[in-house]
């Protein structure tokens, strides 16, 4: 079946030797001619590709100060090349941080530098090539953009906005990446990634209520674009029908059904991913959340709140403001955000996150749990990369990782922590994000996962964990898709709204 | 001799400066139209300045991220600190107190300073990790701070030069005013090389010390939702609309 399979554990973390050239190929599926087209880039590779390229670098470099900073910032210090996953699945060192940047600013220094301009062998400056360009897919293609590097680097070097920044410029040079722009296209020809037009989602969800009737006995909805409502939950679409997510749905729908909330989905909207970000195009990111602005417009929602998604919940509660209003604090000239921000409820925090949700009515004592019903596991929590190091929940620093798991001891007895090293915005990232959920890079998924699973099998040993729990779509999709390439069950991975699922005590309110 | 050193104090100095202010500027300029604080981040200006202040002065994250290149970055540093404030005494007259109470760590800083950089460099050269990702001119720097240590601290412990006489020159620069300068070579490869770093600085990686406190992942505020974060650039595409 699988030509992939699982490196070894190391027996104690020590740093992995050097591979060169471990890693080198192709990387993932170009995008087509269609695909490209559909979101304004060249259908294929352009003729003049290197003045175009490094004109779009320089234009990038004048629009963001991150960019611009850290191609010059860099001392080569070395503090990041140890703390990425996929160097240390893969041994491939330009999947070293430092080296993956070098990629760029190799580049960067030869035409925007005096000392790469006259003196490129003394500061390691090269011309951009065909071959270079190749690379750069390549290896731009083995980076989730998950911001562990940042956290260590002492000038907080982000190599995610490096990696944005090179997959803007081969899109607009006709080197997009098929798997990203397709689901692109259809965000926007359909209302989410999986192309799941009204009709059939209306159909989903309605088959959902009769199963849920079914088990609980209890007339739990699952709306769809109902005007008036006070809350629109936007959520990422795997939600509606892949394996663990679909439980963390019914999850939500119980919190809201147990507190009477009135609540509906878009079908405008059906989609909290936002693989704008992905691609590192700031257009793209901006018109995926505009639909979303729309539909709250639309629908006339008080509440905006987001399911369980990493990235989009970065998106919502990092970029939402600035991209399409929805949040707090615009100035009273500023037309386009008041519009939305009038309508919206200030009492709670727009957009919350529905951990925050949950977590605010169990504080309030709202919700009733039957702990017990969650004996069966020994819990653990996965923290996702972009909740971890690239958003927050509530009022204090940090509440990202304390609110999920204040609810999950709410709602389970069994909690426990992995290795600390590899926790709160330290975390690892699952191997899987930054728009390489892809097939046709199952080699590199497997591989990048290889830290966090060594750690998990290390709490299973230690503690007999057998459930992971996760806040995010694609940490979900990837774990159940490679924990078996690992020994493991594909279950052991879930919501924390499937563990409140599990446990919410629905009464005859 | 007198006369080119002075020529190139003048062209080092200028060169710093304005390269540096210029790039500065520029940074300040480029706008950052995202919200990108590498979180746990401060929700306050108030703790941004904290962080960046331990950032600076402590080299937190390094500290998180290696300890042996915590330890001798850091020794490096503080110790290259205190040398720089430590020579404010050949450009002042009469010399500033704190700068006269000073002057013993100063001396012994500069021992220090030199355990720092080779530290670093034998990090450089001995860890694979490392080399792999050194260019050249990560190598030259080191050594010609290396030269610039060692050349400074022969000329304390060793053979010693006529400081008062390098310290009139050096005021009368100050003053547009070119005397004479001792001639020995130490001196001069010292001063030589101090000269091209100042040149150097502006053109080389040498940016991250401006850059630590222009970067976003650092110095924003985690108010994402508080505040309407809007650059320039970004907002004409709402207007276009
Ligand atoms: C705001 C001031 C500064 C800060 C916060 C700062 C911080 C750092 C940090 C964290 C490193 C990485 C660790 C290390 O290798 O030591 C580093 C490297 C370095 N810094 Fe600075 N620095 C500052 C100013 C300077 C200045 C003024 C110089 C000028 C001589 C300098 C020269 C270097 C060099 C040469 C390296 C590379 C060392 C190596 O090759 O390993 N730094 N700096
Ligand atoms: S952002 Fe994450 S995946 Fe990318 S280089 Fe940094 S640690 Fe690796
Ligand atoms: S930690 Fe930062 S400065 Fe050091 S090598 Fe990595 S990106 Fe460069």
């Amino acid at each position: 079946m699988a030509d992939y399979t699982a490196p070894a554990y190391r027996t104690i973390p020590i740093v992995p030797a050097l591979k060169p050239g471990a890693m080198e190929g192709k990387g993932p599926f170009i995008a087509n001619d269609k695909h490209q087209e559909a979101l304004g880039f060249p259908g294929q590779l352009v003729e003049d590709w290197h003045d175009k390229a490094i004109a779009k670098m320089g234009d990038l470099l004048g629009k963001f100060r991150s960019l611009r900073v850290y191609m010059d910032a860099c001392v080569h210090c070395g503090a990041c090349s140890d703390k990425c996953h996929y160097f240390i699945g893969t041994q491939d060192p330009k999947n070293m941080p430092v080296a993956r940047q070098d990629l760029m600013r190799s580049i960067y220094r030869r035409y925007f530098t005096f000392a790469g301009k006259y003196f490129p062998k003394l500061v390691g400056a090269r011309d951009l090539t065909r071959e270079v360009l190749d690379e750069w897919y390549n290896y731009y293609h083995q980076c989730s953009e998950c911001r562990r590097c940042s956290v260590f680097c002492p000038y907080g070097i982000d190599t995610a906005e490096v990696t944005m920044a090179a997959r803007e410029i081969l899109a607009s040079v006709g080197m997009g990446q098929k798997y990203s722009n397709e689901i692109i296209g259809k965000v926007h020809k359909i209302g989410n990634n999986l192309g799941l037009p009204e009709p059939a989602l209306r159909d989903t969800l309605e088959g959902l209520e009769e199963d849920v009737k079914e088990d609980t006995g209890l007339d739990i909805k699952f709306p769809l674009d109902v005007k008036g409502a006070e809350v629109l939950l936007i959520t990422p679409s795997a939600d509606f029908f892949a394996e663990p997510h679909i439980d963390g749905l019914i999850g939500y729908a119980k919190v809201f059904h147990a507190t009477g909330t009135s609540w509906t989905l878009s079908s405008m909207a059906s989609e909290g991913a936002n693989f704008g970000m992905f691609i590192g195009s700031y257009e793209q990111l901006r018109k995926i959340a505009l639909r979303i602005r729309e539909a709250a417009l639309e629908l006339g929602v008080k509440r905006i709140v987001v399911g369980e998604c990493g990235h989009a919940w970065r998106v919502a509660y990092s970029f939402w403001n600035t991209l399409s209003g929805v949040g707090d604090g615009a100035d009273e000239t500023d037309r386009f955000a008041q519009m939305l921000q009038k309508q919206l409820d200030h009492r709670y925090k727009q957009p919350t996150h529905i951990c925050e949700f949950t977590w605010d009515l169990i504080q309030r004592d709202a919700l009733k749990f039957d702990k017990s019903k969650n004996d069966r596991f020994v819990i653990t929590m996965h923290d996702s990369c972009n909740v971890a190091r690239g958003s927050r929940m509530g009022d204090l620093p940090g509440g990202q990782f304390e609110i999920p798991r204040n609810i999950i001891k709410a709602v389970a007895n069994n909690f426990v922590e992995m290795d600390a090293n590899t926790t709160r915005e330290r975390t690892f990232c699952c191997g899987g994000g930054g728009g390489l959920l892809t097939d046709d890079l199952m080699d590199l998924r497997v591989k990048g996962a290889l830290p966090r699973m060594e750690v998990l099998n290390q709490a299973v040993q230690e503690h007999g964990v057998n459930y992971m729990a996760a806040i995010c779509a694609i940490c979900k999709t990837q774990f159940s898709k490679i924990m078996p390439v690992y020994g493991f069950d594909r279950r052991m991975v879930g919501g924390v709204h499937q563990l409140v699922s599990n446990a919410i005590i629905l009464g005859d309110k | 001799m007198s006369m080119i050193f002075a020529i190139l104090f003048y062209l080092a100095t200028l060169l710093f400066v304005v390269g540096l202010l210029s790039r500065i500027k520029l940074y300040a300029q480029t706008p950052a139209p995202l919200k990108i604080p590498t979180t746990p981040a401060p929700t306050t200006k108030t703790g941004v300045a904290f962080r960046l202040t331990r950032e600076v002065v402590f080299f937190e994250s390094l500290f998180k991220a290696n300890l042996w290149t915590w330890a001798a970055g850091w020794l490096f540093h503080t110790s290259l600190l205190l040398v720089t404030l430590r020579h404010l005494r050949y450009f002042t007259d009469p010399v500033w107190g704190w700068v006269a109470f000073i002057q013993p760590f100063g001396i012994y800083a500069g021992i220090t300073m030199l355990l720092g950089l080779c530290g670093l460099w034998a990090r450089r050269l001995f860890v694979e990790r490392i080399r792999y990702i050194s260019t050249p001119s990560d190598h030259l720097w080191l050594v010609l701070l290396i030269v610039i240590a060692v050349t400074g601290l022969l000329m304390q412990f060793v053979a010693h030069t006529d400081v008062v006489a390098v310290k009139t020159y050096f005021l009368g620069l100050l003053h547009l005013d070119i005397g004479s300068l001792p001639s020995d070579a130490l001196l001069l490869l010292h001063l030589f090389l101090v000269f091209a770093l100042l040149a150097l600085f502006p053109l080389s990686k040498l940016l991250h010390a401006p850059g630590v406190f222009f970067s976003p992942t650092r110095n924003q505020t985690d108010d994402c939702r508080e505040h309407r974060h809007l650059s320039a650039w970004a907002g004409k595409l709402e207007s276009e609309k």
